[in-house]
């Protein structure tokens, strides 16, 4: 039988029925054997071993952890701003956001493609109790009565209240407002809403004051989306002090606001792979004396510079790919599980109102294969060739250092 | 089978489990990702932003130009006075709207 007689003396393995089993079964075997004495190799130096991969795997959650983080907050910010108002017009008063005359809404009306214009008021309201900023917005839809508002719900976790409860606002004239809590706004919406307070008509104009017929800003939709653009060109010809808003700038600032973001911590995180890779090259070209005549004894009882190989291949693999997908998964449930708490603080700055949101997921493949080539490729090259110089060294030379 | 080769085939074994348990729990982060944004069309935070015409994340509230950076003015170099430095933390990590060169 062909090839029989190599597996002779291998009382562990079964002669198998044809001879590509033969081969694929001695192949295994042989890899098992490898990892093993891989293992027990790596297991002499169990504590340098072990904290690398402690350090590794830190690594891969950190970077991961960043990149899901960016891309999730890209998509959430790409889907809920599909719902952003198509046109917003704002008033500039030297150069500055200014109230909007209630008359540029005709005025608004009257530019062709436009089909619906609505004056906005909002605002936004420092709280000195909780040393928060809240966002003010009349909800006309909800039909709030005069001194009923409905909160986000960060904000009140902040501000300890709940619905019946009152909020007392200072006014423009510096009276009290008291405002009373009919509803919460949906939780599941909080990284929309953390610091909305939504109120009456009646209620913005009694808390600020604003001059009569004015808005905060007008939002427009238009018949045809594709024409936003050449309608917002309308618009600054017919009202010189506007400024429009389209959509599609949103998304760009979104989009954009978060790569950048992506970037910075990446360049904080550079200066950790780059020890990292110090570590690594550290670890991996410079062999120490006993790895070497590790080496050259293995070479001396027989063992080929391919066998060499392929354990030190082995080696890379098992703590690169282990440290690769135990930072990966716990990068994963941290964001898009646990509310990437982890970021929070880098996130919330002085902010007091931070909300607890939970991203869709979003995985970019691409982007997961450029992590994988820029944390485990280097690790597994600089581990395979200082043990092919080592292999290919003299047995003799090699032990004796 | 003597003893001592039993010992070490469990090491390559448990080596060889470990990283398939690994991999399987990749593979259900992708499954994961794939199944909770297949439909995102009804969520309550769309519905609101449709309802209240809302044009920004509350991530950072502690400005108003953070809170709102597509509303913010970018036509001004200075957000609060001329020359006021930027102290807000997370201003430090906002880009400048694009299309404001």
């Amino acid at each position: 039988m062909p090839g029989a007689s190599r597996y002779r003396d291998c009382d562990t393995v079964l002669l198998p029925a044809f001879p590509d089993q033969n081969e694929m079964r001695t192949w295994l075997e042989r890899q098992n054997y490898l990892i093993d004495y891989t293992l027990a190799a790596l297991l002499r130096r169990k504590t340098r071993n072990l904290g690398l991969l402690l350090v590794y795997t830190l690594l891969v959650f950190l970077f991961a952890s960043v990149l899901l983080l960016s891309q999730g907050l890209r998509r959430e910010a790409a889907t809920l701003m599909q719902d952003a108002p198509e046109l917003i017009v704002q008033k500039l008063n030297a150069g500055r956001h200014d109230l909007l005359p209630a008359a540029w809404l005709d005025t608004l009306r009257g530019i062709r493609g436009v089909s619906a214009v609505r004056g906005r008021l909002w605002g936004y309201y420092y709280d000195p109790a909780v040393k928060a900023n809240y966002t003010l917005m009349v909800a006309p839809e909800r039909g709030l009565t005069a001194d009923a508002i409905m909160v986000g719900a960060t904000l009140a976790r902040v501000r300890e209240v709940g619905v019946g409860d009152y909020l007392s606002l200072r006014a423009a004239n510096g009276q009290p407002l008291p405002l009373k809590i009919t509803a919460l706004l949906d939780s599941t919406s909080e990284l929309l809403s953390a610091d909305l307070l939504l109120l009456s008509e009646s209620a913005f104009h009694q808390l600020f004051q604003p001059p009569a017929d004015t808005y905060t800003d007008a939002v427009l939709t238009v018949r045809n989306p594709r024409e936003a653009r050449t309608i917002a060109g309308k618009i600054t010809l017919a009202l010189p002090a506007s400024r429009p808003i389209l959509r599609a700038e949103i998304l760009r600032t979104y989009d954009a606001l978060f790569n950048w973001r992506e970037g910075i911590v990446f360049l904080t995180l550079g200066t950790l792979l780059l020890a990292f890779l110090i570590l690594a090259w550290d670890k991996a070209a410079g062999l120490s004396a006993e790895e070497k005549r590790e080496i050259g004894i293995l070479k001396a009882i027989g063992w080929e510079t391919g066998d060499i190989l392929r354990m030190k291949l082995w080696e890379g693999t098992l703590i690169s790919l282990t440290a690769f997908l135990t930072g990966y998964a716990l990068a994963y449930v941290q964001v898009f599980y646990g509310g990437a708490r982890l970021f929070a603080p880098v996130l919330k700055g002085w902010a007091v109102l931070y909300p607890e949101f939970r991203l869709t997921p979003a995985v970019d493949l691409q982007q997961l294969l450029v992590l994988l080539a820029v944390t485990v490729l280097p690790y597994i090259v600089a581990t395979l060739i200082p043990g092919w110089r080592a292999a290919i060294a003299d047995p003799d030379a090699v032990m004796r250092g | 089978m003597p003893l001592h080769r039993l010992t070490t085939l469990r090491k390559a074994k448990v080596a060889l489990a470990l990283l398939t348990v690994l991999l399987l729990l990749f593979v259900l982060t992708q499954m994961d990702a794939a199944w909770r944004s297949r439909d995102v069309a009804d969520t309550s935070d769309r519905a609101l932003a449709r309802e209240l015409g809302l044009s920004d994340l509350s991530l950072f509230t502690e400005a108003r130009y953070t809170r709102h950076p597509s509303q913010a003015d970018y036509h001004a170099p200075f957000q609060d006075h001329p020359a006021a430095l930027e102290h807000f933390p997370s201003g430090a990590l906002l880009l400048p709207v694009p299309g404001a060169e």
